[in-house]
Formats: structure tokens, sequence, C-alpha cells
């Protein structure tokens, strides 16, 4: 709930606007900071009783180091403050990362979209996040900056060992995400995203699914699966990857591939679905994009 | 007392600036330093839309933008609308169109309505319909709403 008009929340004591990554993660390595960009998650989250955030109020909005997209001929690199909106408006992510693409045109509403970033998306580690999905197949690496006490250093976490728990993740509190990069898939590579809700707009899923293969003489590779909202964290489905790699998509194989995807997911009851539906809805988008796969 | 930031921000065309706790939403400071009332708090979530207003020409929920992060930027609501001469274009047409009932949605509709016709483009009913996804109205006034859009766009489908 939101709190009274009337009344102006305390949950932040302290603010930096800052200008450059040196000078976030200066500000950060002093141990209470909050990190915010669009604020669209953490905007709602402040006044929760159940979360605590450090009471320094970082605004990383206006590093323009960390606006880019950078399409390189191995690699692509997005900014962490990079938005939905400029991931659909950029003119080579359509081909490269079409279901990156699916994610951010089915992400929110589009104010939202104009706001939330895609290190934003990552780092409130939601087991839904929709970007994090087609992240996970993309195989991407989130990297982390911070002050040592002499100079900034990095390092890069793969997305799929990055999600700990609900809401937690490997980011330490002086560490801030500057970018999230993966190799360029190459030429029209298969990648499909699902997500379901009741309504096309400002849905948290009740399933996502993203996976993404190459064909290569009939025979499936680079098989990636992954899913939002089936477990504590954005997972890979990977005894279904290891099924269908380097195999022809036959109807016994495709059988058998929904059928190992049901038993590596753990999805609960909730609010918005249950375990049942979640199964459901799990083995028909595994089902639809196999069926594209084959087609393709 | 919480701690207040100075900041400085281009309002409706003019410079202004103010003391804002950094707890503050924009929505709040536009409320409450400002006494602009148009932008509206609902949901105070995101989910509806009452509360738009253009950031840097671009359309955002201002119950959830920073009010510390309108420091350096260019922010638009429906009162920078009247220039003195009259109504803006898409005001003309929600009026032509019958688009308001209670009006609560109105400045949001307006507001997120301006950010779509902002590249000067002609907008189908689709892409209306599309771009209004953030914004509720509880007085089922859709139709009309599109109506006016698609109208002061130019386009008649």
């Amino acid at each position: 709930m939101a709190l009274p008009q009337n009344q102006i929340p305390t949950a932040f004591e302290a603010f930096v606007n800052a200008t450059s990554i040196d000078e976030a993660c200066k500000a950060l390595a002093i141990g209470d900071g909050t990190v915010v960009a669009g604020g669209t998650d953490l905007w709602v989250q402040k006044d929760e009783a159940h979360k605590t955030f450090g009471p320094r109020l970082i605004n990383i909005s206006n590093i323009e180091e960390l606006a880019r997209i950078e399409i390189g001929r191995d690699r692509i690199r997005l900014g962490a403050r990079v938005t939905m909106s400029d991931i659909l408006d950029n003119g080579d992510l359509g081909d490269i990362a079409p279901a990156l693409c699916e994610a951010a045109n089915k992400f929110a509403s589009p104010q939202i979209r104009n706001a939330a970033t895609i290190g934003g998306n990552v780092a409130n580690a939601s087991p839904a996040a929709d970007a994090v999905v087609p992240l996970l197949c993309l195989d991407a690496k989130i990297e982390l900056s911070k002050w040592d006490g002499k100079k900034i250093s990095t390092r890069d976490v793969p997305a799929d060992a990055f999600f700990s728990a609900p809401g937690q993740s490997v980011l330490a509190v002086d560490e801030l995400i500057t970018a999230i990069s993966f190799e360029h898939p190459g030429t029209n590579p298969i990648a499909r995203f699902f997500k379901s809700g009741p309504r096309p707009a400002l849905e948290i899923a009740i399933v996502s699914l993203g996976f993404s293969a190459r064909l290569a003489g009939g025979k499936l590779t680079n098989v990636r699966i992954a899913l939002g909202a089936v477990g504590p964290t954005p997972v890979r489905a990977r005894k279904t990857e290891k099924l269908l790699e380097g195999q022809r998509l036959t109807d016994d194989l495709k059988a058998a591939a929904l059928d190992t995807l049901a038993d590596e997911i753990s999805p609960i009851d909730d609010v918005r679905g249950s375990a049942w539906y979640r199964q459901h809805l799990a083995r028909t988008y595994l089902q639809e994009a196999l069926h594209d796969a084959a087609q393709s | 007392m919480p701690h207040k930031v100075d900041i400085a921000f281009t309002l409706n065309g003019r410079p202004v600036a103010a003391a804002v706790p950094v707890s503050a939403s924009a929505l709040q400071v536009m409320n409450r330093d400002f006494d602009l009332t148009s932008a509206k708090l609902a949901c105070g979530e995101g989910e509806c839309g009452a509360c738009t207003i253009l950031l840097d020409g671009v359309s955002r929920n201002s119950c959830l933008t920073p009010g510390v992060d309108l420091d350096g930027r260019d922010v638009e609501t429906v009162e920078g609308l009247w220039t003195g001469n009259g109504m803006d274009l898409l005001q003309d047409a929600f009026v032509e169109a019958g688009a308001v009932q209670c009006g609560f949605c109105t400045p949001g509709m307006v507001m997120q309505a301006k950010f779509l016709l902002a590249p000067g483009k002609k907008l189908t009913r689709d892409h209306v319909l599309r771009g209004l996804e953030g914004n509720v109205c509880r007085c089922t006034g859709y139709h009309k709403i599109v109506d006016a859009i698609v109208a002061a766009s130019g386009e008649t489908s």
C-alpha cells in the first residue's frame, strides 16, 4: 500500500547524484548505499515494512556510460541503466536478441518500460523477472564493479550463478551492476520468449519461458531453456536442455522433453497461479517453442 | 525532519528550485512544492498511470520517480499545456470527443498521449491502445479517449 499523500516516508537520509561509475562506487564503498535508476521496483518496496534499505540513496540515472548499448562483432554489452524502451528502440537488438526484445515488449507498461532498467531487473532478483529469462538463454554475464580503495575493480558473474533466493543475489553491498553482456548469437538464432498473465500489460509472469537453439543438419544445438516463476529464482532447465542437445526433434523426443521439464521445475501455489497450472503453462510453452524450432 | 536535497529543474518551461526529502516521489514534489495537482496519486505503484508526467519528453509514473532525480531535468505536466491563448490540440481533441467522465485519469491520459504523439507520426487505434496499456480509466471511457488521441494525430480510422 502506498503511504497517504501527505506523509513523506523516511527510508533515505542521504543522497548522491552520481555522474560517473567512480563516484557511484566510492559512495557504495561506505557500505550503507541503496542504488536507484528507474525506481520502478525500489519506490514501491521502500515503504514495505519487511524491507530494509541502506539510507544513502545513490542515483545512477545520470551516468552516461551506463546508458550505452554496444553491439560488437563478438559481444553485446548493455549498460546497466539501459531501459526496456532503449532495448525496444535499438535497431540491431531485434535481430540479435529477439527473445530479449520480446521480454522488453511484454514488460509492464509504456511508462514503466521508459524507466525500468536491465540492471534493475537483474538487481531486484525477482523469480519472475522478465528480462532475466532471455538473459539466461544468452549465457549473459553480469558485470559488477566496486571501489577497492585505489581503483575500480570488476568481476563478471554468469547470470545463472547470480541469483540465490527471491530478492537475493551474490551482489555485495559495495558492488554496482555496471553492465550485462553476452556473446553475439550469430545470424538467425532460434529464440523465443513466452509470458503468461491475465492481461497483456502490467503482469507479473505466472510463468515465463525462454528458449534458444541453433538448428544444424536437422539437429538442435546450443539448446538453452530458462524459466521464470517456477522456483525461488529464475532457472535454467539443464536436464531438458541436455536431453535435446544434438538431437533430431522427433515426436518421441518432444514428449520426453516435456516430461523432463515437468520433473525438473518446482513451481508453488500462490495468488497468481497454482503449481498445477504453472506446470501446464511450462509444458505448453516448451511444446510451442519446440514446434517452432522444428519449423525453422 | 527528513534530510532534504536542493534540486533545480525546468517545470513547464520555467526554471524552478526546491528542497525535497530524499524519499519523496516526483509526484509529491509536484503536489507539495509546486501546488500542481494534475498528476494524481491513485495506486502508488505504477499500475494506473494517473500520475503520468513527461521527464525530458519521456512519459514516466511520477509516483515511482524519485523526486531528487528531477534535478536538471525538463518536467512537463498538464498544467504546462495551457499556452495563454488556449488549450493544447490534445486537450481540444479530448473535449471534442467527450473523452472525459470523472476526469481523474485524464491528466495522465493526456500526458501519455502527448508522449505517444511526440514523434509526429500518425497513430492508429492499435498504437494508441498499446500506448495506453499503463493508464487505467475506471469510468470505462476508453473508446472516446482512443478516439480523441487518434483524431489529434490526424488519423481518422
